[in-house]
């Protein structure tokens, strides 16, 4: 048997039953396709996740007040309500730590706002200057609270992008205007560069005003709600949260850790946490795949072993006429390979097709990985091989007038 | 030659056995042209497919040109249906969804002859079944009774083999396709010294062949010479 003779005997068995060869190939383009687009949404969330907690600042360490409980702790207060942190221990952190390059100290709450006739309710965040760059946020038009409205308790703020739309319009000029917050007006100086509102902290839906007015005019109380500190590198982050620690204890004149009136949480925990979530949410995704294509491998394994009958018979006429084994076992096995490969191919298109399209479209952010076309390639290719090939096997190791009777 | 001794053929389905051949002997020698007749059951097909190598019998041994099948490999067995036998199934067994042309060429694929040869042969062997080039590009399943039986017979032909089996190859034929058919086999018999052995119901088919084997309930009842119409005509 030549090979052009094999090439034409597939691609006459594969045409002249082209509903068979369809059924079979579609088994094969689902499981495929299925796995590579539900893992790249997997990976593409994964990234995506990791990026917005990134987004937020580099390398940060975030303190908020409240007992992290433990034996002996005096009766615990939600995290972020009790008053236990200052703007002096923001300070001291910032200027007796060598770990750490600069400090945000932040009173957050929300509010209340009245714009010009119209009002949202939004958060309220106390800055200071550093915020800019340790929250990683940029100012499209006018300017950051400057230390200058700090210590004068300049009543001024600062506007994210959807709040400003939400007061004065979408893409209004802001600058100038005054806005109401509790009833106190405020100037608008500035609004920040938008950042894309995802994330656990919408900073696009935030207006900034100087930490010492929300402590006098909103709060009244001098206290801060949270703690930013950006580290030097990734690398000292653990010691710089080691030194913070000790150091507000010291402040605090608390002996022991555990009765800490603070807790202090390590972005690289964060992403941890985030990441093993994420690897959940793959894995879970990655199983529903699994599923399809495991459905896909028994699609193909019942359209391969439903024509057996019927190629039975053909298996039993070609050695009747002279064919050797190898020649039938040959020609069954390539139209195997070739179902599964085109197939395989049409799947992984599908698959890098629909996980493009998630994210042109903005549904979702998707990353394709390598490893995902390999398995559920190698998957649907051993099932079609295996169920194409071993029947074809089998019959062929009938004499001929068994093979032409099997029914 | 063909040389079997005592064959016996037992099928078994489930519990039940059937006896279709009960020790059947006979030697047909190179060049003979036989017939073998029989009521319908009797075992005719289930021994011709024996001869031809496609199936085993369940005892008794079978020696073709001096070898014993029985010790031929599955590849050996097949070599000998390629190139020594030419096979027309009662059920003719065309390949579905294929054109006449290429399932007349069937076994020359095998061969590994190239694709200009094979097609010259094959229209050959067409042609000796009267089968014209109109219909060469017909699906099998695009065809009239009597012309699947004509390609049918024209796939055994293609090979040239030197033994032809023929299980009833005229039952779907009007007398005069038929007539080309049996005068095809005849001069491959006359001419080229060809071993026939065809299966039939009719006499006048029968009477083609220098000799008429007679089977009943797997045993053979009578075995002798024809009373040829050939004979008549050689002599005439
Ligand atoms: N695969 C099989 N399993 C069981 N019994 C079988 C099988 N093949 C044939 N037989 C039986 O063997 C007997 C002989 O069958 P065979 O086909 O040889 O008959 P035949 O002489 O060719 O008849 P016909 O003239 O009708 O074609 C029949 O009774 C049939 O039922
Ligand atoms: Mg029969």
């Amino acid at each position: 048997m030549k090979t052009s003779d094999i090439i034409h005997e597939t691609y006459t068995a594969l045409l002249s039953n082209k509903v068979r060869t369809g059924l079979t190939m579609l088994g094969i383009i689902i499981g495929i396709g299925s796995v590579i687009a539900m893992v790249a949404i997997g990976q593409g969330a994964q990234g995506t996740i990791q990026s917005n907690i990134q987004s937020l600042g580099a390398n940060l360490i975030q303190v908020t007040p409240g007992s992290q409980g433990g034996p002996g702790s005096q009766v615990s207060q939600g995290r972020g309500t009790a008053r236990t942190l200052t703007y002096d221990d923001a300070q001291a952190v910032a200027g007796e730590l060598s770990l750490i390059q600069a400090v945000s100290a932040e009173l957050s709450s929300r509010y209340q706002v009245v714009g010009k006739g119209t009002n949202t309710n939004t958060t309220v965040m106390g800055a200071t200057p550093a915020y800019p760059s340790v929250r990683n946020v940029s100012i499209a038009e006018g300017s950051f609270i400057s230390n200058q409205n700090l210590r004068s308790l300049s009543k001024v703020a600062v506007l994210g992008p959807t709040a400003r739309d939400d007061l004065f319009g979408k893409g209004a000029s802001a600058i100038g205007q005054t806005i109401r917050i509790n009833g106190i007006q405020f100037k608008v100086i500035g609004v920040t560069v938008a950042k894309g509102g995802s994330g656990f902290q919408n900073q696009d839906d935030m207006i900034f005003i100087p930490l010492t007015s929300a402590q006098k005019f909103l709060a009244g109380a001098n206290y801060v709600s949270t703690i930013a500190a950006q580290a030097v590198s990734s690398d000292a982050m653990s010691q710089a949260q080691t030194d913070i620690t000790y150091l507000l204890l010291d402040r605090h004149k608390i002996s022991d850790p555990a009765s800490a009136d603070f807790s202090i949480l390590n972005q690289n925990d964060i992403v941890a946490t985030a990441s093993s979530v994420t690897q959940t949410f793959t894995i879970l995704l990655a199983a529903v795949a699994g599923i399809s294509l495991v459905v896909g491998g028994i699609g193909i394994m019942n359209m391969m072993l439903t024509t057996v009958t019927e190629r039975t018979r053909e298996i039993g006429l070609r050695k009747a006429i002279g064919a050797k084994r190898a020649d039938i076992n040959r020609q069954f096995l390539v139209e195997a390979i070739v179902i599964t490969l085109v197939g395989g191919l049409i799947g992984v298109a599908l698959g890098a097709a629909v996980s493009w399209g998630l994210t042109a479209f903005g549904i979702i952010q998707t990353k394709v990985s390598i490893g995902s076309i390999f398995l559920a390639f190698g998957v649907s290719a051993a099932i079609g091989i295996v169920f194409g090939y071993y029947p074809a096997r089998r019959a062929g190791a009938l004499n001929p007038i068994e093979a032409l009777r099997y029914e | 030659m063909i040389d079997v001794k005592n064959i016996t053929k037992i099928y078994k389905t489930g519990d039940i056995e059937f006896q279709a051949l009960r020790g059947v002997s006979f030697t047909i020698k190179d060049g003979e042209f036989v017939a073998i007749m029989g009521p319908s059951g009797s075992g005719k097909s289930t021994l011709m497919h024996i001869l031809g190598c496609l199936d085993t019998p369940t005892a008794g041994t079978y020696f073709l040109d001096g070898k014993d099948v029985s010790t031929l490999s599955d590849d050996e067995l097949a070599d000998v249906r390629r190139e020594k036998i030419g096979f027309v199934f009662q059920s003719f067994n065309l390949l579905p969804r294929t054109t006449v042309l290429r399932n007349t060429m069937l076994p020359l694929m095998y061969s590994g002859i190239d694709e200009e040869e094979r097609k010259k042969k094959a229209v050959k062997a067409l042609t000796a079944t009267g089968m014209t080039d109109s219909h060469y590009h017909h699906l099998s399943n695009q065809l009239s009774g009597g012309q699947i039986q004509r390609v049918a017979i024209s796939r055994a032909l293609v090979n040239d083999p030197s033994l032809i089996l023929a299980d009833e190859p005229t039952g779907n034929l009007d007398t005069k396709t038929g007539d080309i058919v049996l005068g095809t086999f005849q001069k491959l018999n006359e001419e080229l010294g060809r071993t026939i052995i065809l299966i039939t119901h009719e006499p006048d088919v029968a009477e083609h062949a220098d000799r008429i084997i007679y089977i009943r309930d797997g045993q053979i009842v009578e075995d002798g010479r024809a009373h040829s119409k050939r004979k008549a005509r050689h002599h005439a």
